[in-house]
């Protein structure tokens, strides 16, 4: 799937986008997954309470299952207007 | 209807009329624009990072629900992206209805949800660096009264 990256999520990680192969079955085993392969996602990852997720670009949330889910986007709260 | 989310700037005069003509069943028609504040800690632009393709989604969807809402007879969001220097027009929503108070409250909806449901993320570029804006407590919880 595509995981795509927003606002200081893009810039800690260093990557606006990247095609991740995973067998994670919700959102928050994705996280978990890419926590742990370098210090970078760790760091972008360390306090989900601070960010939001969107599955194939509508809001969701970190325990919403990803069966299907084509894209999935990480970034801040909003701040629009 | 119409949602546009743009780079380039808009004309906010020529916007609204062409918003306000034909519509002569509409006796109300709100415009609210928004316009980057330097707020004293010299602002030398604000830079407006979007998700393309779930930006226009989250505004038509935030559009239709106002439109249904207070019944209204149009409505019109024009939000901007990209580097904006302080003075210039970020974003414009027009609501029309047959009487005011649905077109403020459509416009106010609007106003409150865009700022929080639909994927802007602002940064704000001064002298001594760049910063994200950060959200506020107060622009969720204006959420709760619609």
């Amino acid at each position: 799937m595509d995981v795509l990256y927003f606002a200081w999520v893009r810039e800690r990680i260093g990557l606006p986008r990247e095609s991740v192969e995973t067998s994670a079955a919700t959102v928050a085993d994705l996280v978990a997954e890419l926590k742990a392969r370098e210090e970078r996602y760790a760091m972008a990852f360390s306090d989900i309470s601070a960010l939001r997720v969107a599955l194939d670009q509508e809001l969701s949330d970190f325990d919403a299952p990803l069966a299907g889910v084509r894209e999935v986007a990480f970034f801040p709260p909003m701040t629009g207007g | 209807m119409r949602v546009a989310v743009q780079q380039e700037a808009f004309d906010f005069g020529a916007e609204a009329q062409r918003f306000a003509s034909g519509h002569s069943e509409m006796g109300a028609i709100v415009t609210f624009t928004g316009i980057v504040r330097d707020v004293g800690d010299g602002l030398e632009a604000m830079e407006i990072e979007h998700y393309p393709g779930m930006t226009e989604k989250a505004l038509t969807d935030l559009t239709q629900q106002a439109i249904a809402r207070w019944s209204l007879g149009d409505a019109l969001v024009i939000h901007r992206h990209g580097r904006l220097r302080p003075g210039e027009m970020i974003m414009m929503v027009a609501t029309a209805a047959p009487h005011r108070a649905d077109a403020f409250a459509a416009a106010e909806f609007l106003m409150d949800y865009l700022k929080s449901r639909a994927p802007f993320w602002k940064r704000e570029i001064t002298k001594s660096g760049a910063d994200w804006v950060a959200a506020k407590d107060a622009d969720e919880a204006a959420l709760k009264r619609w």
